[in-house]
């Protein structure tokens, strides 16, 4: 079996600096990937390489073994490959059932449809209004996207992405920010989700982690450190120091400022 | 009533008062007076046209004055030579700012912001110059004269009474006004709001967000256009003064006052500021450009928000819907 998602020796330098350092792991279909490491890992960069935010320095990004590391960004949102965003970027002058449609009406084939009114769309407006309610934002489909709380910004982020309908989906920090109830319920969302999407995480909160994760990949100073079972990461040695700091990061700043 | 019936009630309302004074117009006022309306509904065309790129898609443009030269210059083309049926000037003229759009657009879709303010820019004062200077096509600086007076359908006699040019004008406006609203209710409408509100994140959700301004790009290219085949229509005569910097600058001071993204603020921006250097400016011999300046600084500073975001719900009151 192929695996959904594969990265094959995948770098992006910045000068000097190597954010992503040759990174090759597989993800297989229908796994809850999690990507850990400490600060500066490189874990949002290279979901950017992922995404086609970014174009990768050297490497192969793999979907279903087809190489997409040349397709621009909006082409591999509509194969499947679908992110979300660390820090929350969303349509803020937009009402929040408008961010969810603008995704879903993308990917239903009617973004170029110029007569009919959207509000006369119905399956379109069912969908997006069933998305709210998933992520628990459905009573507030009618207000504006920027009057939003932070919680509620990064659960809208999260239905943005679903109306997207991935195939491959990436969470950057998912729960960065949200209430202990709101990241509760965002975990039984992605339990939730159908088995045939495959999700790649990156995630602070290692509870998070460990309650959704069946593989976990760590990442230290753009490099991979380890892609295994919870468990096996949790007993590593090597990952244990990469966390506590025994490692030297000097070498992050080859001449940092005294 | 709910609020929200409330306000769709009060804007029917309005909408239905403001048409019937439209239609009784040139019964209440002379002749001069209905020639400067038909001229306001050209402009709150244009006007349209640049709330389009500006205010829905966030591009701001200083060019459209090129596309509605294009449209003038083909409608009064068309007239002399193919047909005086002013449907098929529209028709034709929308065509041509379309096509100029199209040929125009990729250079300028390189940049946003002020840099695509300035690329603009360059093409308006390209087609100006053009105009000056192509004298097989456009007669030059005399200007394109003898134009027919239009027909409004065939089989009815040409227009050549000022009301009655000012029914085709005003038909014609709220033809492309309907259009306009309809395409800004569509999917295409809300994708291009996203392309002003967050550009990067409409690309990651699957836009080929390029493709999708420059759509838009031709679409106010053909509105420019229609709005030149009118101008054409109630001028009957076309020179390049008609598609001069201060046009585009009008165009766009008349969305900002209007509230960028309203169409009806466009509108009422369009005719403001008409009235204000056709008419106010002749009260004080030749200071119209003054008074603009000054209605410009008022509205920045008394409704930063333009006409339209006056009865807007503040942000902090927004209720839950």
């Amino acid at each position: 079996m192929t695996a959904a998602l594969e990265l094959r020796d995948v770098a992006q330098h910045f000068g000097q600096l190597k954010a992503v350092d040759g990174v090759s792991f597989s993800v297989a279909a229908g796994a809850r990937h999690a990507v850990i490491g400490p600060n500066g890992a490189g874990k949002s960069t290279l979901f950017a390489l992922i995404a086609g935010t970014r174009a990768a320095t050297a490497g192969a990004v793999m979907l279903d073994g087809e190489d997409v590391s040349g397709v621009p960004e909006h082409r591999r949102a509509t194969l499947g490959i679908v992110r979300t965003f660390q820090h929350s970027s969303l349509f803020l002058a937009s009402t929040v059932l408008e961010n969810v449609l603008l995704a879903a009406q993308r990917h239903a084939g009617l973004s170029w449809s110029m007569l009919r009114p959207l509000s006369r769309r119905a399956a379109l407006l069912d969908g997006a209004h069933d998305l709210l309610q998933r992520v628990g934002l459905d009573e507030r489909h009618g207000a504006r996207a920027g009057a939003l709380s932070h919680g509620e910004r990064r659960q809208l982020e999260v239905a943005v992405a679903l109306a997207c309908r991935p195939r491959v989906l990436l969470l950057d920090e998912p729960a960065a920010g949200m209430s202990p109830a709101e990241t509760a319920r965002f975990s039984r969302l992605v339990t939730e989700l159908p088995a045939e999407v495959t999700v790649l995480l990156v995630e602070h909160d290692l509870d998070v982690v460990f309650g959704l994760a069946d593989t976990v990949t760590v990442l230290h100073l753009g490099r991979h450190l380890l892609t295994g079972s919870p468990t096996e990461v949790q007993a590593s040695s090597e990952v244990q120091t990469a966390y506590l700091g025994a490692v030297d990061s000097s070498e992050l700043f080859p001449e940092a400022p005294t | 009533m709910s609020p929200v019936l409330v306000r769709a009630v009060v804007r029917r309302l309005v909408g239905a008062a403001v048409l019937v004074v439209l239609l009784a117009l040139p019964w209440l006022v002379n002749a001069y007076a209905i020639s400067t309306v038909s001229r306001i509904l050209v402009f709150a065309a244009l006007a349209i046209s640049v709330n389009l790129l500006t205010g829905v898609t966030g591009l701001p443009t200083l060019g459209q004055s090129a596309y509605f030269g294009v449209g003038a210059y083909t409608g009064a083309i068309v007239s002399t030579t193919l047909s005086d049926v002013g449907p098929v000037q529209l028709v034709l003229a929308a065509g041509a700012g379309a096509l100029a759009a199209a040929v125009t657009g990729p250079v300028a879709m390189r940049a946003r912001g002020v840099a695509f303010l300035m690329i603009t820019l360059a093409i308006g004062e390209i087609a100006y110059v053009a105009a000056g200077r192509l004298d097989a096509v456009t007669y030059g600086t005399d200007g394109y004269s003898g134009v027919p007076a239009v027909v409004p359908l065939p089989g009815i006699a040409p227009l050549v009474i000022d009301g009655l040019v000012y029914y085709y004008v005003l038909a014609v406006f709220l033809l492309l006004y309907g259009l306009v609203a309809l395409l800004l209710r569509s999917p295409f409408g809300l994708a291009l709001r996203g392309i002003r509100d967050n550009e990067d994140r409409l690309r990651a959700v699957g836009y080929p967000t390029t493709a999708f301004a420059l759509a838009a790009y031709c679409i106010a290219g053909a509105l420019a256009g229609a709005a030149g085949s009118m101008w054409t229509s109630a001028q009957r005569f076309v020179a390049p003064g008609d598609l001069g910097f201060d046009v585009a600058a009008l165009a766009l001071l008349a969305v900002i006052i209007g509230g960028l993204g309203s169409m009806w603020g466009a509108s009422v921006g369009a005719a403001l500021v008409v009235l204000t250097r056709d008419y106010l400016g002749g009260y004080v011999a030749g200071h119209g450009l003054l008074l603009l300046g000054v209605l410009f600084v008022v509205v920045v500073y008394a409704m930063p928000r333009g006409l339209s975001g006056v009865r807007r719900p503040r942000r902090t009151s927004e209720v839950r819907a």
